[in-house]
């Protein structure tokens, strides 16, 4: 019985301090981002170029009175924030991030707990990040909310079924669940990444971008973010919300963003592996430094495409999703299983 | 001391590990009795799906304990990420309103209930009670996904198919109904 409740706690914390630090300090890159494309200067008050805006906010956030307008369901209303940051956390749990990579931690991993059905347990999870939406969008008695909560419930099925689909494939070709597994599959340098078409599915770029997509549509961001289309909905789902119950929804956002990039880098972008084959000294080995630096690269292209993109109405959302990404995703399924038992008999 | 060492020195005992077991286990039986109670007992429909997913994160609790992963997160994803919204989504959008009261119940309801409930009650416990138990098994199989894959694909295909069929002809029959109401703009 391998249980050690040092390790254990040490790993939760840093889990929760890692999901609250990427929140407070992606938000200080997303408003950044925005500044620059839209030809400002963001925030620069609080702290060099404001990289203490983060801080000031969390205090001001963590000091505000949490109001609970009349009528509202109260005990659902106070659960649906823990609801959205609950599921973050579990997933958190299995993210491998790899090995530190240098030092007398070199072989030390970067992960909590890692399962044997790994992406199992994340698909499980995110699935129930949903109710969060839809409790907090329903017991705020507010029509703007149950309207986003509607709209957010209908978007987040239509896109899980491609991206589970898309999941299968990858399981198909490495023939595992378990995301170390996964990751190991494609070690030998950026052309046996999963995104490629050389590591025998022909179809790795199309995989690779109907996931990128749906995990931008999973994670409820422009421009899919019709859940809390602000020039609509005020807010959404959490328009009734202060203080630290907004603050726990966007934690949770920003958490399934990083989950979203975390899970595309080890499903297609090699985790923690370099770019060039393990033979070469020092870059050429495996470090946690890669997994963020994929993470992160994401990240801002998401950023990036927020900022950049107008957002969709809901009509052309969902048929994306059930008239292109879905057959896509099944034609893509199809394909690759029947590449993996072609290709053997030509001698591949 | 090495990184290993100092693990090794926080491994706590094997009967803290049990007792750290029992309690988990003991925890989720109270997760799914009190979402069960949650579900049955609150007036508000909103607040009873709540109960009902709830008691399903007990019982995929239960369920990882009873060492089968696998079917614990089939248990979360299918009955709390689509059952249970799905419940939900409908009723947001069939009941918007429930301040009103339930209807006046006929005088004969509660009694006859409780009479229900007891028979119910009486005949699960004289089944229990009466019934030979087996002897708990230790572990039958591993429970991986491998061994259910093949399970499925060999010894239960036939039962597999017509699972599958049932489930092609329901979604066959929800296109059929929602084409119906709609014209050709959309």
């Amino acid at each position: 019985m391998d249980i050690n409740l040092v390790y254990m706690v040490l790993f939760l914390a840093g889990i929760i301090g890692f999901a609250a630090l990427n929140a407070a300090y992606l938000v200080w890159v997303e408003r950044k981002g925005a500044a620059r494309i839209q030809r400002r200067t963001g925030p620069s008050e609080v702290g060099f170029a404001g990289l203490l805006q983060p801080l000031a906010d969390g205090a001001k956030l963590m000091s505000k009175q949490i109001l609970f307008p009349d009528g509202i369901d109260k005990p659902l209303f106070m659960l649906a924030p823990m609801f959205a940051m609950i599921p973050a956390v579990m997933i958190l749990v299995t993210i491998p991030f790899g090995p530190v990579g240098f030092g007398p931690f070199a072989d030390f991993m970067l992960v909590a707990r890692e399962m044997n059905i790994g992406l199992l347990m994340i698909f499980a999870f995110a699935s129930v990040n949903v109710m969060a939406l839809l409790l907090g969008g329903w017991s705020s008695k507010n029509k703007y909310a149950v309207i986003s909560a509607a709209r957010a419930v209908s978007q987040d099925i239509a896109y899980e079924i491609p991206m589970i689909l898309i999941a299968i494939t990858i399981v198909m070709t490495t023939g595992s669940m378990h995301l170390s597994t996964i990751v190991e599959s494609q070690a030998g340098g950026f052309w046996n990444w999963n995104w490629l078409p050389l590591q025998g599915n022909l179809f790795g770029p199309v995989t690779f971008i109907i996931f990128f997509i749906c995990s931008l549509a999973e994670t409820n961001r422009a421009p899919f973010d019709l859940g809390e289309a602000e020039s609509e909905l005020i807010a959404g789902f959490h328009t009734e919300y202060s203080s630290m119950g907004f603050g726990l929804f966007f934690m949770g956002e920003y958490a399934n963003i990083v989950i979203g990039a975390a899970l595309t880098t080890i499903l297609f972008l090699g985790g923690w592996l370099s770019p060039l084959p393990a033979s070469i000294p020092f870059i050429g080995a495996p470090s946690v430094v890669w997994f963020l630096l994929k993470m992160y690269l994401l990240i801002w292209t998401v950023v990036l495409i927020r900022w950049t993109y107008p957002r969709v109405t809901l009509w052309s959302l969902l048929n994306l999703a059930w008239k292109i990404m879905i057959p896509f995703a099944l034609v893509n399924l199809l394909g690759s299983a029947a590449l993996i038992k072609i290709l053997p008999m030509l001698g591949l | 001391m090495n990184i290993q060492e100092f693990y090794n020195y926080f491994q706590i005992s094997l009967g803290v590990a049990d007792v750290v077991k029992e309690g988990v286990f003991l925890g989720f039986i109270l997760v799914t009795l009190g979402g069960a109670l949650m579900a049955t007992c609150s007036t508000r429909t909103i607040r009873a799906i709540f109960g009902l997913v709830v008691c399903f994160v007990g019982i995929a609790g239960i369920y990882y304990f009873l060492n089968s992963p696998f079917v614990s997160l089939m248990q979360l994803m299918i009955y709390v990420g689509a059952v249970a919204i799905t419940i939900a989504f409908a009723i947001m959008l069939a009941e918007p309103d429930e301040n009103k009261r339930a209807a006046k119940t006929p005088p004969l309801a509660g009694p006859f209930a409780v009479l229900l409930g007891a028979s119910v009650t009486w005949a699960l416990a004289a089944a229990s009670l009466g019934a030979k138990w087996m002897a708990p098994a230790i572990v039958v199989n591993e429970g991986t996904v491998t061994q259910v894959g093949e399970a499925l694909l060999t010894k239960y295909s036939m039962a597999f198919e017509l699972v599958s069929i049932v489930l092609l002809l329901a979604i066959l029959g929800s296109l059929v109904v929602a084409r119906s109401g709609r014209d050709k703009e959309c």
